[in-house]
């Protein structure tokens, strides 16, 4: 099972969830996703996504402008 | 209600544009299906950018809904924009496809503006349509806007 790095510090909405969406949709069931960001509604909402589509949440943190969420396919 | 968001994009405005790409990609990246029906003024930013065409095609050539004051304005909002580091209206549309977002071109704007296929990207349209094709997607929507 593969771990695929997602660095989206420095971009603001929508890129962080949309370049979360991306590397899900290459990873296989099973691989982990860890995107690190500063953006700091996208630390609530990608969570929100992960929720949505069905995935499971392994861990969110770090502070609102410097976080780490990692996320399992 | 199919998990779908259906936009009809009735404004060619530069900030308009952005709300329909970035409600699209997010509505994507969520997990629901998104269309766009590019309609009247939202059909020119389909156009190919050709410098002699009136008004303006091009995707990011669209003017600001307020405060454009002959393209001072617009300077201003891209400005700051780059220092906040917001995404292109290329990138959005390019992510926005990637993401399996589509596309609808309004078949009876071309017609009043004299468009053919050829004056517009058809590598970004999946469909041609009118109202009938909208209503079809909207019907199966869970949310619907009109921007």
């Amino acid at each position: 099972m593969a771990e695929i790095k997602v660095d989206c510090r420095g971009e603001t909405c929508p890129v962080p969830l949309v370049e979360v969406r991306k590397a899900l949709r290459k990873a296989a069931p099973g691989d982990v996703i860890e995107v690190v960001g500063t953006h700091p509604a996208s630390k609530k909402e990608i969570p929100m996504a992960v929720e949505a589509l069905g995935l499971e949440l392994l861990s969110v943190e770090g502070t609102d402008t410097d976080w780490t969420i990692r996320i399992r396919r | 209600m199919a998990d779908r968001v259906t936009i009809v994009l009735h404004s060619g405005d530069m900030d308009k544009i952005y709300s329909a790409l970035i409600i699209g990609n997010g509505a994507l990246a969520m997990g629901m299906e998104a269309t766009i029906f590019f309609t009247f003024w939202g059909l020119q930013r389909l156009r190919k950018d050709n410098a002699l065409s009136l008004p303006k095609g091009g995707l990011e050539k669209g003017p600001l809904s307020k405060m454009h004051m002959l393209g001072l304005g617009k300077l201003m909002i891209e400005q700051r924009m780059d220092k906040a580091n917001v995404a292109s209206l290329e990138k959005l549309m390019a992510d926005f496809k990637e993401l399996g977002g589509k596309i609808i071109a309004c078949e009876m704007t071309m017609e009043i503006m004299g468009l053919s296929r050829e004056d517009l990207r058809e590598d970004l349209i999946d469909d041609y349509g009118a109202v009938g094709t909208y209503i079809q997607e909207a019907r199966e929507s869970a949310i619907t806007l009109f921007i």
